[in-house]
Formats: C-alpha cells, sequence, structure tokens
C-alpha cells in the first residue's frame, strides 16, 4: 500500500469562481484512514479553506455524505485503502445544488421530509396512567430495517428520477412514511396515504433500485416503496369496488 | 425568531449541475434499468405476435400458411430472437426484484426473498413445460 495518496476534491468558491474545479491535494495513506480523515487533513495542514459537512465520524449523523469516484458514500465509513493507489475523487453529492465546495443545499430534503408526517399519530392519545404503548418483537421487526435511515441523502444522490423530476418526494422521505405507516402504534396511514400516492410519490420511481444499494444503513428504500405501490393499489381497488363499512 | 428564513430555490450562487439526457450511460446500473423499461416493448411485440397468430389459425389453413411463410422470413426472425433475449431479460430482472417488492410472512417469520424469487422461477417453469407439452401432443 502507498504511504500517500492523491485526493481530487471539487471545489467550488461562489466569489471566485462561475464553475466548480478540481484542485489536487497529497495526504497520507494510513490503512485506518478514512476519506474524511483525508479530508480533515487537507483542513488542518494544507488549506484551511476547504468547506465539507462532518459531525459524528461513525455513520450515525448522515452529514458526510459526498461522491467518491462517482458513488454516492459517507466518507466516515470509506477507506481510503480502497481506492489505492488512488486517486480519488471527492464531489458533493448529486442532484443538489452546491453552495460551496463539498456543501450541499438540503432545503428540497428538508421541504419534502414532513410532507410524509414521518412521526407517530394517533387518533386519540391514551392517559399516561395506561402507560406505553406495547409491541411485541415481530411488530418492532415490520418497520425497524425503516427506522434505521438516518437521513444522509445517498439515496437522493443515486436516483436519476430525483435528478429528473424535481417535485419526485425521494427514496428516504418514502421510506420514512412507510417506518411510521409499518408501526403498530401509528394511526396516520391514511393521512399519508394522499401524499404518498400522488405521481410524485411513490408512483414517480421506476424502481431504479440504486437507492437501496447505496444505502450505508441497508434501509431498502426501494422495496419499501414497491411495497407501498401495492398497498395503494390495493386500498385504491377497495374504494372502487367495497361499500365504505367494509373497507 | 419569528421571521421566516430567507430561503430560495433560485439562489444565484448556488451551483446546478444539469443532468445529462445520457445520464443512462453513466453507469452500468442505470443501463441496465433502461434495458429493462426498453423490453416493456418487445414484450408487448410478442403479445402482438400472438394475437396475429390466433387471428391467422382462425382466418383457416391458407392463412396460417401465408403467416408462418411471413414469420419465417428472416427479418421477423431477426426481431423476435432480438425479442426473446429481450424478454428474458425482463422476465429475469423482474423475478429477481419481486422480493423487494413483496414482505411475506408465514407464522410470523418473514420469508426469505430467494424463496419468493425461487417460486416466481418454479411457476415460470412449470407454465413453459404445460406450453411445451400442448404445443408437442
Amino acid at each position: 500500500m502507498p504511504d500517500r495518496i492523491s485526493l481530487q476534491v471539487l471545489r467550488y468558491r461562489p466569489e471566485q469562481e462561475a464553475e466548480p474545479t478540481v484542485q489536487e491535494f497529497e495526504v497520507p495513506c494510513h490503512k485506518d484512514w478514512v476519506v474524511l480523515d483525508g479530508l480533515n487533513y487537507i483542513k488542518d495542514r494544507l488549506d484551511g479553506s476547504l468547506t465539507y459537512r462532518w459531525s459524528c465520524r461513525m455513520g450515525i449523523c448522515g452529514s458526510c455524505g459526498m461522491t467518491v469516484n462517482g458513488e454516492p458514500k459517507l466518507t466516515c465509513a470509506t477507506f481510503l485503502s480502497e481506492y489505492a493507489p488512488g486517486p480519488v475523487q471527492v464531489a458533493p453529492l448529486r442532484n443538489f445544488p452546491i453552495i460551496r465546495d463539498l456543501v450541499i443545499e438540503m432545503g428540497d430534503f428538508m421541504r419534502k421530509l414532513p410532507e410524509v408526517k414521518p412521526w407517530i399519530i394517533r387518533k386519540e392519545e391514551k392517559p399516561l396512567a395506561e402507560g406505553e404503548y406495547l409491541q411485541t418483537p415481530e411488530q418492532l421487526d415490520d418497520y425497524k430495517q425503516f427506522s434505521m435511515c438516518i437521513n444522509c441523502m445517498l439515496c437522493y444522490a443515486a436516483c436519476p428520477v430525483v435528478g429528473l423530476d424535481s417535485h419526485f418526494l425521494g427514496p428516504a422521505a418514502i421510506a420514512l412514511a412507510q417506518r411510521y405507516n409499518l408501526d403498530s402504534r401509528d394511526q396516520g396511514a391514511a393521512e399519508r396515504l394522499e401524499v404518498l400516492s400522488q405521481h410524485e410519490g411513490i408512483w414517480g420511481c421506476t424502481f431504479v433500485g440504486e437507492c437501496t444499494k447505496v444505502c450505508p444503513k441497508n434501509v431498502d428504500p426501494a422495496g419499501a416503496i414497491q411495497r407501498y405501490k401495492l398497498k395503494a393499489t390495493i386500498e385504491w381497488l377497495k374504494s372502487f369496488f367495497m361499500p365504505r363499512g367494509a373497507r | 425568531m419569528n421571521q421566516q428564513p430567507n430561503y430560495t430555490e433560485h439562489h444565484p450562487r448556488w451551483y446546478r449541475t444539469r443532468v445529462s439526457t445520457y445520464w443512462w450511460l453513466e453507469k452500468p446500473a442505470y443501463f441496465l434499468f433502461i434495458l429493462r423499461e426498453l423490453s416493456s416493448v418487445f414484450v408487448a411485440w410478442f403479445v402482438v405476435f400472438l394475437l396475429m397468430l390466433v387471428a391467422a389459425v382462425t382466418g383457416g389453413a391458407e392463412s396460417y400458411r401465408q403467416f408462418l411463410a411471413w414469420a419465417a422470413r428472416p427479418g421477423v426472425v431477426a426481431l423476435n430472437v432480438v425479442s426473446l433475449l429481450f424478454v428474458l431479460l425482463h422476465t429475469i430482472t423482474w423475478f429477481n426484484l419481486a422480493p423487494q417488492a413483496m414482505a411475506v410472512r408465514f407464522r410470523g417469520k418473514r420469508v426469505p426473498g430467494i424463496w419468493i424469487a425461487g417460486s416466481n422461477y418454479a411457476a415460470w417453469v412449470i407454465v413453459s413445460g404445460v406450453v411445451l407439452w400442448l404445443i408437442v401432443q
């Protein structure tokens, strides 16, 4: 393994340049260094103006998502040695506007997320004295996979539909809606159905499946969307053929 | 804190990359996806071909003979060979995706994906076998 590796980092300084440019840096290539360590080395020792987001360094906060050699990755979980002898290209996540260097503007995602009401909705809260809402391991198992989402937006960067249709709700928002729909404590599925069953909801998805492949937490948003398509179709058929009371 | 933050979707200093018309050539996975979408055209062609065959059969011996002669033309054979490849791609890719779209539970436990895909393949083999038996008979 080489002891140094080249990082080709996309720079965008809106006060200086109209378009992003690539700047190359040499960083140490230690066995236990991830791409984020390389970026921190640049920021600390080579160029303090390099701008990027990061926080936890352990795949929990979802801040450090970037495009590494063309693939959306959490840079805290992507080892430099995987790309030896290099070079390693680091760019911002695709399908989002770039604010500066590796920092993307995530307002679009932040506006879409609350549209699906990703929280537990109860028609009536039971009194505190009655205790907590109990769940069996099987009930937990129903939604647990979808609850692992850390909002890192790698799936938005991987999805061509997000890039082509800015109105599409996107993989993570729909997977999170499913997380609450499948929760035995939740009673809000009907409220979410309206948003999800629009063209810009589940029907915008053409099942490319890349969202699931890039997800660092194995959430499988593509699976969540296809299962919801099945459910929405059944609900539509029910509303068509069955009397109101029997639904 | 009551003031609305001044967010705008058209910030002049944000850099926006346009999605290329050829985005589907950027990754093998995207290309395979486009091929899978295109395969539906060839599935439709097989349906049309089958309907033409049925119409020829109901039209009597002469129209059936004419249909067979037309179907044996090199151009039609080539189209059908390409269509067969696309239909196979369509079938295999969708069968492999089926476990993602279906969460089947049996006695409280999730049925493994391989069983869902496997049952699709098994049904495919059985139906193909029945059709082959009907033709050979």
